[in-house]
């Protein structure tokens, strides 16, 4: 049959898909393959520009298409099936969402004149993803797939970053139609503000000069904005005492003698207790959360001025009144201030920052530190699980390596004790606080930087919920060293029930755990049990050896230990249970 | 406070559920919501009633701005605005009572959209204020039913809610 001009050009909508993430650069795509995708995954199939990488649970594959975009700045690819691909996928949108990170997500669904007849794995994704994505598109016309998936991956990346869920009929992948990528896209309802407002950036520089008590704050939205050189410049420049959030470990050298360690439930003495007395408080690409301010009645009660630098404005005055709020991109925002400060200070210096005040607050800083609060028994018999970090830390620093945390306990000394020097180095759930994200997070990164050194940082519990990515860390031959602190409990729960529950340790102890060696080794993978602080280095350095290999650590750690300093739940940040 | 807040956006499918998706996810009350395309078939208007502190309202139209779908958020509340809501009361109208029925529809400038031998369906326009005057001043036990639209709003003068 001779084939019209017209016809050629035609294109089904299924390899329109597998073209737009050509088109869109797209080298990896983290999936699972099922009935409603099945047209799409024959079309990857027969190309090779865009890889697939098969998971063996569709929640991983979002978690590992997020860490690809947190250590790469790309936007993170997945493909999923309709119905429960999409429902397993939601946690890691979620937890996508939660962080701001630039997603997305390609999802199978039933024929459109099957949808609302409760079809065979129907689910309504667009209703069921509405609360935890930035934007989802229903795609009913197969001429509408190729501007949507432009839009989508716009959206996602710009402004606030966030997951976008693209949701396609089968009948709709099957259909025909002409293809043309658009090159840009303009939304009449999407403007996103880049640049801040000059008089407010002014004022933001009247209040520091004037500061005598500062403190600089801030969090992931420096390293999404990739502003920690501006950042770094600023804090130097003003020679202000720097804290970061969980998600801004790596914004500001943590090996820095200006940096105070991460603030927050488990921050450092220092840290919280400069934030709550300081007098100006400049917050950038952070959010005012529960676990970094606790209570923000608390909070409020002491007086300071606030100047609040952010993308979206919504962040702004949410939970905490602010002075001075600067809406725009951090990194644009930083450098404008950066360079205002600069012209000021070659003028009089009759408002330059009061140098007595500074000189005085970094002294009562100086007593805060002393406080040593991550201090613990160096001298254990039993594994201390901040050793391990430490060691980890001292034995991997200066080299090429990242990593990942699961949530818990184990994620608060890795925050606490593994010192990031670099942005996108550090990647954990810190909004949604999933567990079961490490491993496939550390996937994510290993496809990312084949090269690197990755580690994941677990516990036993939050290890075992995504425990099936150890066979796709095998099929692609993943060199990944998963460092778990295996107390036997799920050990943030335990810690919970021992300080406000009355030691009632309910249903928190990990019965029935498996032996993790045999079970690493029954993946085909390097196991290996420590149960002395002594022999920490020598696993350590024979794991880093091993560069092939995926090596399993499996640290026996005492049971007992707990996270300090802590504010518990609710209450002010100079609250804190030290140890 | 009460507040009344117009907003324009994308005529398309599930648009209105990504705003009362917001407003039931974050807290926020909803008193009335309308919501109709304009004369530009592409865009919707609508028109929310909630209340709140002052707090709250700043994140009513912070988070609405944030949907993708929405193009203009105004709170007609923070300058003069008009209000208009319109109500069908289907009313008890028999022996004695069907004359004083139609009396106080006239007070309420109301208009009688039909009659049976045994009820009225009075229409009101009105603010909201007025028709729940107009239900007071009804006896309880002759209102067979009433549906309200919720309130529509639009700014006095030169406010103008529009996309350029």
């Amino acid at each position: 049959m001779e084939l019209t001009e017209a016809q050629t050009t035609e294109l089904t909508g299924a390899e329109i898909v597998s073209r737009c993430l050509a088109e869109e650069g797209i080298e990896l795509v983290f999936g699972y393959p099922g009935g409603a995708v099945l047209p799409i995954y024959d079309e990857l199939f027969k190309q090779d520009k865009v890889k697939h990488i098969l998971v063996r649970h569709e929640q991983a594959a979002v978690h590992a298409a997020d860490a690809y975009s947190r250590c790469t700045q790309k936007v993170g690819v997945a493909l999923v099936t309709s119905g429960p691909g999409v429902t397993n996928a939601v946690t890691g949108i979620a937890t996508a969402y939660m962080d701001s990170i630039p997603l997305v997500v390609i999802t199978g669904q039933v024929p459109t004149h099957a949808i609302g007849q409760d079809a065979f794995q129907e689910v309504d994704t667009v209703g069921i993803t509405r609360p935890c994505v930035k934007h989802n598109i229903l795609v009913k016309d197969v001429a509408d797939i190729a501007p949507s998936i432009k839009k989508a991956f716009y959206l996602a990346g710009s402004g606030r970053p966030g997951p976008v869920v693209v949701d396609i009929p089968k009948d709709v992948t099957l259909e025909k139609a002409n293809f043309f990528y658009p090159k840009s896209v303009s939304l009449r309802s999407y403007n996103t503000v880049t640049k801040g407002h000059s008089g407010q950036i002014r004022k933001a520089i009247q209040l520091l000069t004037q500061a005598k008590r500062p403190v600089i704050y801030s969090g992931g939205g420096i390293i999404l904005g990739n502003a920690a050189a501006e950042l770094t410049q600023l804090v130097r420049k003003l020679g202000f005492p720097c804290t970061n959030t969980l998600m801004g470990l790596g914004g500001y050298p943590a090996t820095d003698p200006l940096f105070l360690g991460m603030l927050g439930m488990h921050g450092t003495y220092e840290a919280n207790m400069a934030m709550q007395n300081c007098d100006v408080l400049i917050a950038i690409g952070a959010r005012f959360d529960d676990r970094v301010i606790g209570n923000p009645k608390h909070f409020a009660q002491e007086s300071r001025k606030i100047i609040h630098i952010d993308i979206d404005p919504s962040s702004i005055s949410k939970r905490v009144r602010v002075d001075v709020p600067i809406v725009g991109d951090v990194k644009e925002v930083l450098t404008e201030l950066n360079r205002q400060l600069d012209e000021s200070s070659d003028r009089t210096d009759s408002d330059r920052t009061d140098d007595e005040s500074l000189k005085q607050w970094w002294e009562q800083i100086g007593t805060w530190r002393s406080r040593d609060c991550l201090k613990f028994d160096r001298d254990s018999e039993i594994i201390k699980p901040q050793l391990v970090v430490e060691r980890l830390y001292e034995l991997t620093k200066g080299q090429d390596v990242y990593v990942t945390s699961d949530v818990g306990q184990h994620q608060m000394w890795a925050a606490q004790f593994f010192k990031f020097d670099e942005p996108r180095r550090w990647l954990n759930s810190g909004g949604l606080g999933t567990m079961g994200v490490g491993l496939p997070y550390a996937m994510g990164v290993q496809f990312a930087h084949p090269q690197s050194t990755v580690v994941c940082i677990t516990g036993e519990a939050s290890i075992q919920m995504c425990i099936q990515e150890l066979s796709t860390a095998k099929q692609y031959r993943l060199p990944l060293k998963i460092v778990n602190l295996n107390n036997r409990y799920m050990g943030m729960v335990r810690q919970w029930q021992e300080f406000f529950h009355g030691n009632r340790y309910a249903e928190s102890y990990m019965d029935a755990l498996p032996d993790f060696v045999k079970l690493a080794q029954s993946y085909g993978h390097v196991g290996m049990q420590i149960d002395k602080p002594g022999d920490i280095d020598g696993a350590l350095k024979e794991a880093f050896s091993r560069k092939d290999d995926l090596v399993f650590m499996d640290f026996v750690t005492d049971q007992t230990e707990n996270v300090f300093p802590m504010v518990p739940g609710g209450k002010g940040l100079s609250e804190m249970i030290l140890v | 406070m009460r507040h009344i807040i117009s907003l324009l956006l994308e005529n398309e499918a599930g648009a209105l559920s990504r705003v009362s998706g917001l407003f039931s996810a974050r807290g926020y009350n909803i008193e009335s919501l309308t919501v109709a395309p304009t004369e530009d078939p592409s865009l919707s208007r609508m028109t929310i009633v909630t209340s709140g502190s002052d707090d709250v309202i700043e994140q009513i139209n912070k988070q609405l701005n944030k949907l993708v779908d929405v193009v203009k958020v105004v709170d007609l509340s923070e300058g003069t605005h008009i209000e208009r809501e319109l109500m069908l009361v289907k009313v008890r109208a028999a022996g004695k009572d069907r004359e004083e029925m139609k009396r106080i529809s006239d007070i309420f400038r109301g208009r009688i959209l039909d009659v049976t031998d045994k009820t009225y369906t009075i229409e009101l326009t009105g603010t909201g204020a007025k028709l729940d005057a107009f239900i007071e001043a009804l006896d309880k036990g002759a209102i067979l039913e009433t549906v309200r639209t919720g309130a529509s709003g639009v700014g006095r003068g030169d406010r103008i809610l529009k996309v350029q």
